[in-house]
Parts: C-alpha cells; structure tokens; sequence
C-alpha cells in the first residue's frame, strides 16, 4: 500500500515535471502589477511559468495581427479580444471578464486632488497626464469623463500623453505632471492608496472597464495557457485581483 | 488617397521635427567648437574624461538618459529646482525640455568630427600664422575654421540627422503633445501602434529617403573635397 502511494506520488512528481510549460502572456499595463503577483503564485501551485510582456492593448492587438508569440491577451478592454475572436485569431470559448477596472485621477502631492474632481473645473495645473486614448481603454475612458463633464476642450492643452497607462502613472508619480487619469490598481494596495490624493471617478461618468482575458491562437493546445486561464479564475487570483481595487 | 495623404497633425509634427533638428544643430556647433577644440589642443589629464562623457550617449540606450532627465528636470530634481527657482516651471513635456535632451543626446556627433577636424590641421598652420602676429581669435576664425570646414559641414549634417531621428527619449519625457513635443518619429510610432498603416507609410517613407538623401549628399561631398 506504501509502497503503491510513492510510486503514485513518484509518478505524480514526474508528470508535473513533464507536463510543466510555459505560456507567453501579453498583459495590459494596468494590470502589470497583480498578474506578476499571480503569475509567481500560478508557478508555485501549477509549476507552469507565466513569461509577462506588458504594454498598451491596442499595440498587443497591432502586434498580435502581424503574428507576435503571445498565448493569452489579459486586455485592457472587452472589444479587442471580442475583436480578435471575430478574426478568428483566438481559441473560441475561451473568452471571459477577468476584472474590471476603476479609473482615478490621481496625484503624488497630498491634497492636491480633492473627493470630489473639482480640481478639474478650477484647472490649477499645467499637466493632465493621461493614457493614449487612441491605444489605451484607461485614455479612452479618462476622455469620456472630461467629455461628460464637459470640461474636454478646456483641458485638452494640458493633456500630456502615455504611451500605455504605465508611463502614464510614471508621468505622475516623478512629479512632472501634477495629477493624471491612472488606472486605480496603479495607486492601491491591499485596499488602501499607496500615497498621494485621488478621486475615485464616479462609474456613471464613463463606460464600465470590463477587462477581458482570452487564449490566443497560439495558445492552441499549450496546456499552461489552459491552466492559466483557470488560474486567474480561481479564488486565489480573484483575492489578490480584488486587492488592487478591481471589482468582478 | 490623395497626392498628399499627411493631414494637419502629421505636418505640425514634421515642422516640429525640424524647428528641434535645426536648433539643436545650432546650439551644438556654438557649444561643441569650444569643447571640440579643448579636446583636440589638451594635454589635461581631464581630457579622458571630457571625452567620455562626451561620448557617453553613444553606447547608452536612450532609456537611461529619458529616465534620468525626468528624475532631474522633475520638481524634487537640481534643474528642476533652478527652473522653478527662475520661474520657468519645469521642463518635461516642454519644447525647450526636448531641446536641452536633443543638445546632450546629440552632442557626440557634433564635437566628434570638429575635434577629428581640428587634430588634423595640426600645428604648423597655426605657427605661421603666429609669425605674421595673428592674434589667437584672428587665426581661429581665418585659419582653423576654414581648415576644418569639411568636419563643420559633416557634425552639421550629422547632428541634424541624428535630432530627427530621435525617438526614445522623446517619448519618455515629451508626453506626446501636439505641436510641442510630437515629433516624426513619435507620430510614426502612434500611427503604427494604433494600426493606421497608411498614414505611417508617408512618414516613415520620408524619413528614409530624408536619412538617405543627407547622407548620400554628405559622402559624395566630402569624397570630393578629400580628391581636391
């Protein structure tokens, strides 16, 4: 009986050897900071490996179509791998609503950004720094929210731009742009903000930011994608997903 | 698709591109003569080190430089600090912030060829120049500079060129702006990156044949003036 659980557990060893993999995953920055927190829990439980690339989603999507290596979109947005699914460059089914995303107008100074946005509307500030709205769904939404409030043509002479939310945040974070449109997983941690004034966009002042993850057709067959995405369903990545201030 | 397929946005950045090119290329041959011409007379011991840090941007990647300039041109930064100081606020995101970076990233390439220039005259035109009580500006300006007018001509060119072509650094500290900091290179990446292929075509298109024109001109150039 012993002797048959160790050649069992023998057996079992090996096979997660054999059947460890590795999946390229191309992730939207926003979520750069949490997937690399799952990804090293993913390597612990599963033995895969996650190798993260991160960037804009509409650069992944430009990429993906001229045939870049990535098994799994974690996008920024539901309408490019929805898009993607319709060219058929994915593994159908395997789409799903992996978190879905806060928008913040954010500051490094204390006080700088009052609870209620009205810093926008006295537009003390030479810089607004904001994501890419042409390639970044965090841009686009930032845009939709000065458009609602109908402050975008005021604005839009301080806009700097990101290239991707990261470099956005960055613009913000070194001081060099006063306060900027970031995503809120960017700025909290474990339910708090990590420093600096925010205000917590009202949802009802833009489209809601369901982020979408989705196997890529090179992702076919590669069970560490498969495992991936069952993975980032999972409680555990769910936990550490809401921690950011992501909602699902 | 018409004969001129580059809308408002595109021509802004291409005169942006070449009011930084042009400036920068100014600024650096009034700075870099008088370097060039320390390097190339010297037997400091600090000539290793000027030169060095002279040449620094040619094997760093433009990342270091971006990320550093941000960090110093920012608000808890030493230049950004003296900006401030001086009321002019801060630098990145701004026409002269991309120009200071244009200066320092270019630099090599402009005090490089004068120095070459400049060694190679030697000093034999400078001491008979001396006999016939040239004063030390009179010889420079009738002597040396004519002498080494085919490396003026090449960091000229070369300093220009190189401005244009330009790409990470700007993106790092330029955020993007239209008219302001939007040059070339950084429209060419926004085209691509949000798949409008067409447009990216006409400027990339005409970087080339720019880069190709400036440096098939500079070659034949100085092919002839080295024959002569």
């Amino acid at each position: 009986m012993i002797r048959l659980l160790l050649v069992s557990l023998y057996l079992l060893g090996t096979s997660a050897v054999a059947f460890a993999g590795e999946v390229q995953v191309a992730v939207a920055a926003n979520f750069t900071v949490p997937m690399q927190k799952i990804a090293a829990d993913f390597e612990k439980d599963t033995g895969h490996k996650a190798v993260v690339s991160a960037g804009a989603t509409g650069k992944f999507y430009a990429q993906i179509q001229s045939g870049a290596p990535f098994e799994v979109l974690l996008s920024a947005d539901d309408t490019t791998p929805a898009k993607l699914e319709q060219e058929g460059m994915t593994v159908p089914g395997s789409r799903f609503t992996y978190a879905i995303g806060k928008l913040v107008l954010w500051s490094a100074k204390p006080v700088f950004v009052d609870d209620k946005g009205k810093v926008l509307k006295e537009g003390k500030f030479s810089h607004l720094a904001l994501a890419n709205p042409k390639t970044a769904p965090y841009g686009a939404a930032a845009i939709e929210v000065l458009k609602n409030l109908g402050l975008l043509d005021t604005l839009s002479p301080k806009f700097v731009q990101g290239e991707n939310i990261a470099q956005t945040q960055q613009f913000v974070a070194t001081g060099n742009a006063e306060l900027g449109f970031v995503a809120l997983s960017q700025v909290q941690k474990d339910g708090q903000l990590t420093g600096g004034s925010a205000w917590f966009v009202p949802e009802k002042l833009y489209k809601p930011i369901r982020q979408d993850a989705v196997i890529l057709a090179k992702g076919k067959g590669n069970a560490a994608a498969t495992a991936l995405m069952e993975y980032l369903n999972g409680d555990k990545a769910k936990a550490i997903i809401k921690s950011f201030g992501y909602t699902l | 698709m018409g004969m001129v397929d580059l809308n408002t946005v595109d021509l802004s950045a291409i005169k942006l591109t070449l009011k930084l090119a042009s400036l920068t290329t100014c600024l650096l041959l009034i700075i870099g003569t008088p370097i060039a011409w320390w390097l190339a007379r010297t037997r400091s011991r600090l000539k290793g080190m000027v030169g060095a840090v002279v040449a620094l941007p040619l094997v760093l990647p433009p990342t270091v430089l971006g990320f550093y300039l941000l960090v110093v041109m920012g608000p808890q930064g030493p230049i950004g600090h003296l900006t401030q100081a001086l009321g002019l606020g801060l630098l990145p995101f701004t026409f002269p912030g991309l120009l200071l970076a244009s200066v320092l990233y270019t630099m090599p390439f402009v005090v490089q060829p004068v120095q070459n220039a400049f060694e190679a005259i030697g000093e034999r035109p400078m001491e008979a120049a001396a006999t016939l009580r040239a004063g030390p500006w009179d010889t420079f300006f009738t002597v040396v500079v004519p002498l080494a007018r085919p490396g003026f001509l090449t960091a000229a060119v070369l300093g220009f060129a190189h401005t244009v072509g330009e790409f990470g650094i700007v993106l790092m500290i330029g955020g993007n702006i239209p008219g302001k900091t939007r040059v070339v290179s950084v429209q060419i990446y926004d085209h691509v990156e949000a798949m409008e292929y067409t447009e990216a075509h006409w400027l990339a298109g005409g970087m080339v044949a720019f880069a190709f024109l400036v440096l098939f001109a500079l070659y034949t150039f100085n092919n002839s003036a080295n024959r002569t």
